[in-house]
Formats: C-alpha cells, sequence, structure tokens
C-alpha cells in the first residue's frame, strides 16, 4: 500500500534567479529538483530523467502539447506534463511532481514522496 | 549443388550489371564466374565518359562491384571460342564453361578515308582514349569531330573544354539525326554554334591530310573546302563486336552482332550475348538501358527463370554542351497516318514536338531541345493517353505534365524499371516521402530527374505531405526563416503570437533559436533566446548521457602548437576530465559539470582557444591533410585553405550541423567527399564537392565546380551555406537538402553560380555580415556576470557539486560511474600484454 508523504515548505531562491521559460535545479532535504518558471505559472518535478537516470530534466526544454504545459528531456527528448509529471510519450512513465508557490518573491518547494 | 563455371567476356557496363545481377538472383553460388576483360581497369560508366574532362577521375567512373565467386581477369581479351570444347581461350591459357555469356560491345567505326590512321586521329571509347585527346591537345589550336551525332557532340564540347576551336562534320542534314528531327536539330545547332562550335552538315569528309610534321593537319570535305585540324575526333558511330562469334561459327545479324533469340541466347544453347554486341532478333541496341535489359534477361535465365527481353526503350534524355535535348517512343514519327504538335519559341530557344496518333489521343512519342522538364512525364505517357493538353505539356517548364494522370504500368523511372504502379504500391506500403520512395523502389536513385514526378505521385495518393514544423506552426522551416527574415521578427514571443499558437515545444523553439542566430540577431544566450535553446546551445557544451558535459575547442584544420597542446593536456589534467581525439581532427573533454564550464574555458580562453561549436547546429570543424606544405604529393596548401574556411564559417549556424574537409590532392587523405562541403585540390586549382556525409546514411559528395581559384570557391561556398541556410528544412543535412531538391544539382547550380533567381547579391551580403559580426560564445559569456549565472549545479545551493555525477577508471581515464559498467582495474603495463579478457562485451 502506497501513501503519500508531504513535508513542509522549503525556501529556495528569489523569484528572478528563475530564467523565465527555463528550469533550474534545486537541492531540497537533499532531494534534486527541478524548478520551472513559465507563462503558465511555477512548476517544481523530480530532476531526474526517469529514462535514463541522469538529474537533467531542468535543463530540458519547456512548451506546450495541446494546451498542456510541458518540459522535454535534453536527453532523448521524452515530454512530460509538468503538472502531473506524467510522461506523454511513454505510457506509464512518469517523474514525481513536487508542490511550489512564490512567496514574497520567494521560490518555495514542498516534497512529496511516494512511498 | 554442382558448381557450373559461367565465363563472360567482356567487363562493361552491361558485362558488369549482368555479373550483378546473377550474383543477386544466385546466393547459394550455382554459377562460378570468370570475367574477361580487355581493357585493363574494371568497368566503368561509358556514358558519362565525357565527365572525365569535368575533372571526374577514374575511380568516380568505376562501376565495378567485386562479388564473391566471381574472378576478374583484367587485361586479358579472348582470343577465340572453341564451342565443342567449350573452352574460351586467351593469350594466357583456357577458361572452360557451362555458359557463356559474350559482352563484347562495340568498337568505334571508323569510315575507310585516307588518313585515318594518321598521328592525331583518335576515337572516343575509352578512358584511354580520352587520355590520349588530352595528352595530345596540349599545346594544340585547331580540333575537329567527324560525326555531329550524341557522342560527335560530347567529343566536340570534350574539345572545346581542352582549349581548342572546334569543327563538327556531319554527313547528315542536321546534328544528332538519331535522336531529333529538322527543327530539333536546327535549335541545338544555335546552341552549339553559340559555343564558338562550328558545324559542317550535309557533308562527308573525304580525307584526312597530314602536314609537314607527318600528323594530321586539316580536313578535306565533300564540298571540295578544307577545314584545319591538328587533332581529329573520329566519332562516326559504332559496330557491334561480333568478330569472335563469327570465328565461332555462330550465326550473326543481318547488320552484324551476335544473332539471338528474345531470351538472349544465340544458336549454341551454352552461348549468350548481351549488350551492344547482341543482335536481338536481329537488332543491335546501342544504349544502355536495353543493354541493361538483355543482362537482367540472361542472369534470370541462367537460374531457371523464363524472361524475355522488353524491347528496346530507345528513350534519351541528355545535356549536351550545356543543352537538354530528349527525344522518346517514335520521335520521327513513322506511324503510319500519326499527327505532329510542335513548338519553336526563338526567345527562350525551345523546341518542342510530341507525335500523336491520328486520332490525337494517344502520344507516340516526341522531341525536346532547351528544355527538357516535361520529358519524364511524357516519356512514361507514351503508349497511353495524353496527361494534359499538348500545349499545356509542350510549355516550357512542362507546367501542365502531372504524373497523377499516368496508368499504372507506365514507367516512372526508367534508370531502375519503376512503373508507376510499384511506386503507388510502396506508397499503399507506408512510403510517405521521396526518400521513402527513393529507399523502397530505387526509383530517383540514378539520374533524379524522376523525382518531381515521385512528388506528383504522392500527392495524387492523398499522402499529404505536411510540411507543418510541429503543432506550433503550420509553416516549413524554410517558410519560417522568410518570415522572420522579411518581417524582421527578433523575437519567438512576437512570432509565435503573430504566425503559432501555443507556448512552442523541443521542435520549432530550438529552430527558431537557428533562424535568429542565422540572422545576426546577437549572442544565442541574450534575452528570450536563451529560453529556446538546446541544453548543448543553452550552456556551450555537449551534454552527455549521465548529466556532464564535454568541451571542444576550436583547432581550425586540426592545425595546432606544442604550447596549446601542452595547455589542454594541463586543463583535462587539473579537471580530470577524459580526453579522446575527435574524427574531426580537435580534442574532447569529457565529464565537466556545469558549474566547472566557466572555469575550463576561462584556462583556454586564456591560451588562445575559442568556442568549437561542437554543442551547436553550426560549422564544427574544415578537416585537412598535411597538404603540398609538406606532403610530396600535394599539389596545394590544404592546411591554409581549411584554416581560413573555418575561421571564415565558425558560429554559422544552420538547420544541422555543417562538415568540411580539405584534401591536398586527389589521393583525398582528408576525405572530404565524405563532407556538406568538400575541397579537393588540382593541378590548377580547387574542386569543390558538395553534399556528402558519414553517419546513418553515408553520401559522397556531388562534384558541384572544378579548378577554381581560392576566390571562386570562397563565393561558391559562401552561397552554397547561406542558400542552404535558408531554404533548407529543419535538422535536413545538405545531402537531404540537395536530393529533395527540384532540379538537384543543376537548379543549386542554376541558382548560386547563374544567379537565376537574382538571388546571389543578397547571399553575399548575409555571409559577409556574418564573417564580420563573429565573436567567440565561450569569451562573451566569461565576460558576462548575467550570463554566467546559469553555470551553477543547485540554485540554492551552488556550492554542492552534482553527487549523481561521479566517475570510475577505465584504461587510466575517468568514465562515468554507472551500475551497468562493470568497471576492471588494470594492471599499468596492459598494452603491452596480449589481450586475453578484458574486451568490452556487447550491450544488449
Amino acid at each position: 500500500m502506497s501513501h503519500t508523504t508531504t513535508l513542509d515548505w522549503t525556501a529556495v531562491c528569489t523569484l528572478d534567479r528563475l530564467e523565465p521559460n527555463r528550469g533550474v535545479a534545486a537541492l531540497v532535504d537533499g532531494v534534486q529538483v527541478a524548478l520551472f518558471h513559465t507563462v503558465d505559472g511555477l512548476f517544481a518535478i523530480d530532476n531526474r530523467d526517469p529514462v535514463s537516470g541522469a538529474y537533467v530534466l531542468s535543463r530540458g526544454i519547456v512548451g506546450s502539447r495541446g494546451g498542456v504545459p510541458t518540459v522535454a528531456s535534453p536527453l532523448h527528448k521524452q515530454v512530460y506534463d509538468l503538472r502531473t509529471g506524467d510522461c506523454l510519450d511513454l505510457p506509464g512513465m512518469t517523474v514525481a511532481r513536487h508542490d511550489t508557490r512564490c512567496h514574497d518573491g520567494i521560490v518555495e518547494v514542498r516534497l512529496r514522496r511516494e512511498g | 549443388m554442382s558448381v557450373q563455371d559461367l565465363v563472360v567476356i567482356g567487363n562493361g557496363m552491361v558485362g558488369q550489371r549482368f555479373v550483378d545481377a546473377l550474383r543477386a538472383r544466385d546466393p547459394q553460388g550455382r554459377w562460378r564466374v570468370t570475367v574477361l576483360a580487355e581493357e585493363g581497369r574494371p568497368a566503368y560508366d561509358r556514358v558519362r565518359l565525357s565527365a572525365y574532362f569535368d575533372g571526374v577521375s577514374e575511380e568516380e567512373l568505376n562501376v565495378h562491384t567485386p562479388h564473391d565467386g566471381v574472378r576478374l581477369r583484367l587485361g586479358e581479351p579472348a582470343t577465340g571460342i572453341d564451342r565443342e570444347r567449350r573452352v574460351v581461350t586467351t593469350a594466357k591459357g583456357e577458361y572452360a564453361y557451362h555458359a557463356l555469356v559474350l559482352a563484347t560491345g562495340s568498337y568505334p567505326f571508323v569510315p575507310p578515308v585516307p588518313g585515318a590512321e594518321l598521328p592525331g586521329v583518335f576515337v572516343y571509347r575509352t578512358l584511354d582514349d580520352l587520355a590520349a585527346i588530352r595528352t595530345y591537345a596540349q599545346g594544340r589550336r585547331v580540333g575537329a569531330v567527324i560525326g555531329g551525332g550524341l557522342l560527335g557532340l560530347e567529343a566536340a564540347n570534350a574539345l572545346r573544354l581542352l582549349g581548342l576551336s572546334t569543327d563538327v562534320i556531319e554527313f547528315a542534314p542536321r546534328l544528332m539525326p538519331v535522336q531529333v528531327d529538322q527543327a530539333g536539330g536546327a535549335m541545338l545547332r544555335r546552341y552549339v554554334e553559340e559555343l564558338g562550335v562550328r558545324t559542317h552538315l550535309g557533308v562527308a569528309t573525304t580525307a584526312i591530310r597530314a602536314g609537314a610534321d607527318g600528323a594530321v593537319a586539316a580536313l578535306e570535305l565533300s564540298d571540295g573546302r578544307m577545314v584545319d585540324a591538328e587533332l581529329v575526333v573520329v566519332a562516326a558511330g559504332i559496330r557491334p563486336r561480333d568478330d569472335l562469334a563469327r570465328a565461332a561459327g555462330l550465326p550473326l545479324g543481318p547488320r552484324g552482332g551476335v544473332l539471338v533469340d528474345e531470351t538472349c541466347r544465340t544458336a549454341d544453347e551454352h552461348v549468350w550475348a548481351v549488350g551492344e554486341c547482341a543482335a536481338v532478333d536481329g537488332t543491335c541496341h546501342g544504349l544502355v538501358a536495353p543493354g541493361y535489359a538483355t543482362a537482367e534477361v540472361v542472369a534470370d535465365r541462367l537460374v531457371g527463370g523464363a524472361a524475355t527481353f522488353p524491347g528496346a526503350d530507345t528513350a534519351t534524355k541528355l545535356k549536351l554542351l550545356g543543352v537538354d535535348v530528349a527525344s522518346f517512343g517514335d520521335a520521327h514519327g513513322t506511324t503510319e497516318g500519326c499527327l505532329d504538335v510542335t513548338f519553336t519559341d526563338p526567345a527562350t530557344r525551345v523546341y518542342a514536338k510530341l507525335v500523336l496518333s491520328d486520332d490525337a489521343h494517344t502520344l507516340l512519342g516526341g522531341v525536346l531541345v532547351g528544355d527538357a522538364s516535361a520529358y519524364p512525364t511524357l516519356r512514361a505517357s507514351v503508349g497511353g493517353p495524353l496527361p494534359a493538353a499538348p500545349l499545356a505539356l509542350l510549355a516550357p517548364e512542362g507546367g501542365g505534365a502531372d504524373a497523377g494522370t499516368l496508368p499504372a504500368t507506365a514507367q516512372v523511372c526508367s534508370c531502375n524499371a519503376v512503373t508507376r504502379g510499384d511506386v503507388d504500391d510502396a506508397i499503399a506500403g507506408g512510403c510517405a516521402d521521396v526518400p521513402a520512395l527513393k529507399a523502397c523502389t530505387r526509383a530517383g536513385t540514378s539520374c533524379g530527374s524522376c523525382v518531381p514526378m515521385l512528388k506528383q505521385l504522392l500527392d495524387a495518393a492523398g499522402v499529404a505531405q505536411s510540411t507543418a514544423l510541429c503543432e506550433h506552426f503550420d509553416v516549413s522551416r524554410r517558410e519560417l526563416f522568410e518570415i522572420v527574415r522579411v518581417r524582421g521578427i527578433r523575437t519567438f514571443s512576437q512570432l509565435i503570437a503573430e504566425h503559432g499558437r501555443g507556448r512552442g515545444c523541443d521542435i520549432c523553439k530550438p529552430v527558431v533559436a537557428s533562424i535568429l542566430a542565422s540572422l545576426g540577431s546577437g549572442h544565442v544566450l541574450d534575452g528570450e533566446q536563451a529560453s529556446l535553446q538546446d541544453t548543448n546551445d543553452h550552456f556551450l557544451a555537449n551534454l552527455q548521457r549521465d548529466g556532464s558535459y564535454s568541451v571542444v575547442p576550436r583547432i581550425p584544420g586540426g592545425e595546432i602548437t606544442p604550447e596549446k597542446l601542452i595547455v589542454i593536456g594541463e586543463v583535462a589534467r587539473d579537471f580530470q576530465l577524459y580526453t579522446k581525439i575527435t574524427g574531426g581532427q580537435r580534442i574532447d573533454l569529457f565529464g565537466a559539470r556545469v558549474e566547472q564550464l566557466p572555469q575550463i574555458w576561462r584556462r583556454l580562453v586564456d591560451a588562445g582557444f575559442e568556442s568549437g561549436h561542437a554543442y551547436g547546429k553550426a560549422l564544427r570543424t574544415v578537416k585537412s591533410c598535411v597538404g603540398e606544405t609538406w606532403c610530396r604529393y600535394g599539389v596545394q596548401d590544404s592546411v591554409g585553405l581549411a584554416v581560413a574556411l573555418e575561421l571564415r564559417y565558425r558560429g554559422l549556424r544552420a538547420p544541422h550541423k555543417l562538415k568540411s574537409a580539405v584534401s591536398g590532392c586527389a589521393r583525398e587523405c582528408a576525405e572530404a567527399r565524405s563532407k556538406d562541403f568538400g575541397i579537393i585540390a588540382t593541378e590548377t586549382g580547387w574542386n569543390l564537392y558538395v553534399g556528402g556525409n558519414g553517419g546513418f546514411r553515408p553520401r559522397h559528395a556531388d562534384l558541384f565546380a572544378t579548378d577554381l581559384s581560392t576566390e571562386e570557391l570562397v563565393t561558391l561556398i559562401d552561397r552554397f551555406l547561406i542558400y542552404y541556410i535558408r531554404t533548407a528544412d529543419r535538422l535536413q543535412r545538405t545531402a537531404g537538402w540537395i536530393e529533395a531538391m527540384d532540379g538537384g544539382l543543376d537548379h543549386l547550380r542554376a541558382v548560386i553560380v547563374d544567379d537565376s533567381l537574382g538571388l546571389c547579391a543578397d547571399l553575399d551580403a548575409a555571409m559577409a555580415r556574418h564573417v564580420t559580426s563573429y565573436s567567440d560564445e565561450w569569451r562573451d559569456v566569461l565576460d558576462d556576470p548575467e550570463r554566467l549565472r546559469r553555470y551553477t549545479s543547485f540554485v540554492n545551493a551552488p556550492d554542492v557539486p552534482d553527487p549523481s555525477i561521479t566517475f570510475a577508471v577505465e584504461r587510466g581515464q575517468p568514465v562515468p560511474a554507472r551500475t551497468l559498467t562493470t568497471t576492471r582495474s588494470e594492471p599499468a603495463d596492459a598494452r603491452r600484454q596480449p589481450v586475453t579478457l578484458g574486451l568490452p562485451e556487447v550491450r544488449r
């Protein structure tokens, strides 16, 4: 049986450190998180590309597919839904998504651990 | 299975095609083949023989393919056939056969006129003939060709290229009497005379006169005139070589040639004949296509098939002295009651004639001079209904001709005998574009003239040739380029708002980034452009499988000082980078983490290095051999040119990566013909080749221009590159770009050599802007704290290196440590020991 553990909010950086429509990597409680600031909002997913195992998703190109905000893995271009972490190219493939918000100009992340 | 002996006499194009066809049908090797060749070189492309004078080498004309179970005896002509004993004799011995195939071809007919044996009189048949003509032409001024047919005009062009003032003497009242009619011949004559070749029609050569030195000096014509000629080429037709067959008592055709039936078998069941020496049902065919057909028939018969000669397609299309000439079907209107429709335009110098059946419904044949663009569709329509109204078909560019109206039996590609039905089947089987059709059917892979028809057939089949870039843009890269260029748009957000939809994606964003970069829109990481770049361009380094990057400094032409080499070694050592020499004569440093990149560049830039753009869809390297500076064979300074070209085109963003190389002589050590643009030195300049690549589908570059000065060369490359950048599809290398281009290489030549679209000044200016605006992308980042900010491991922990990037040691160097890899330690002197274990295992 699986359950989701929700942790506390962690301040990561000021909003202006996020390049518009691009990602950065952040280290939150030892977890590598890919943070994105797009015209559709702030998104946080695991930085680990589940296909290759490399920690690179923060370096993908963001965009949209049929209205869904997306990021494409920079290694082999699989596209993920930034809102859910679901891979849109490989059924069943998914990355963990995390909560993120901007509070007084500070970007905060709250990890969601599936376990 | 018993193995039987097959002897083939002759290794010309048809003899070779026969062996290829037999080997393809006889994989078990039931036939053990011996080929006896008269010439000292294996089969070459005699149809393109004249290309030898354009600088095309003997190797490039080679059409010989070695096969298992086939021995080729070069320079060992057959001297006799003993049909009783079934043995072929040569000067060196005897070859027993169970089956014998005669592929002896033809010999040039030399009319019995006095003086035909004088020094300076040549025929035009073999590479040796051409080499002898070239040698003899040196220092001579006037030449003449006896014969104004296809071969005679080719020979005339050759003499012209060799710098000789040239006369052509033709007995018939027009040039190319076999292929074209009187009016077409007249049009052709205007073109030819304009090139400075004088023509004498309706006259015979009565004697060849010697000068004081005993060599040829003049021709005497039947109308009493004399024509000066220090070199004479006799191109008065060919005759089948049937002497061996005659001596062996085999029946011959009424006008010579080895008589065979429709199965290409002679009266002797063990002896066959193919190609020009074969008189099929009494008629010899002097074209390669019917020759190939006979080769296929015999190959099929020898493995138990039942093929018969399908009849000769005498259709021809060629470019003679720069003029398109085509003739097909009943070109001379010999069918009873047939009707002619002709079109003559003296202004554009186009002549066209269609021969129709008496009810004007069926196309029987035709002649085209000056513009043969309608040829593929017309030739395929012979025997069927007209694909459009005659006038529409004959108008220049053949605007009305559409392959979609052809019947299934019409041959679309005559080079490879592919019918419309074959193409339609391939489309039904899933081929959705021209490259797929080429791969599947072989149509369009030889002369390429049917490629426009392949596109039309795809259209006719309703296969949507969508050129939309992705879901965000309905236009192709080429159209997008024009929109950006013409409207002066400089941001992605404006472009997608005005001409697209959605947010963009990993397809359209890098395309737009590349277009903006090609148009000189500042640093690739400026402002919004940074968000469009693939990770490689975003970090100006190459992402590797473990998330680390590799760094390649530019080493123009592969030339490097010891001091700089030491700096690279020191940087690699200090940052513990895996080091490897690349195929492009550079050094790749692997395993750098993002935060290390600026530190590595700082060291390299301070030592005089700059970005090598290994990460970009941009010029990579211009590889070179050492050239005439050191090499005892080199004829030009290949390294100097490679360095200059690499510095000129560095940083040029393109639809795909661009590679180049310069070889200092014809030995081609720099492998220039595997590059997008390759240069090979000649005694007098440079030959330019375009459209080559290695990779998934290797392709040799095509010869584009010869004996260029350095200035001419650079101008052509400038235009080639800018035209490619403007008009190619996304991720289309130059090879695919040229293959997909309507008109192919000829069109490209028209655009960038003859300026047919009036674009050249614009292309030149665009390259000039690139050259003057270049600056090193690494240095620009080092100089700018804003741009430097992104080179950090974690936005909230910049001092923590990415813990996921770790290394093991393999062969003394760091490599990604991954669970897949079983790393092993090896003794320091492993290279000195015999290899026993430790070979890499295949990953499955």
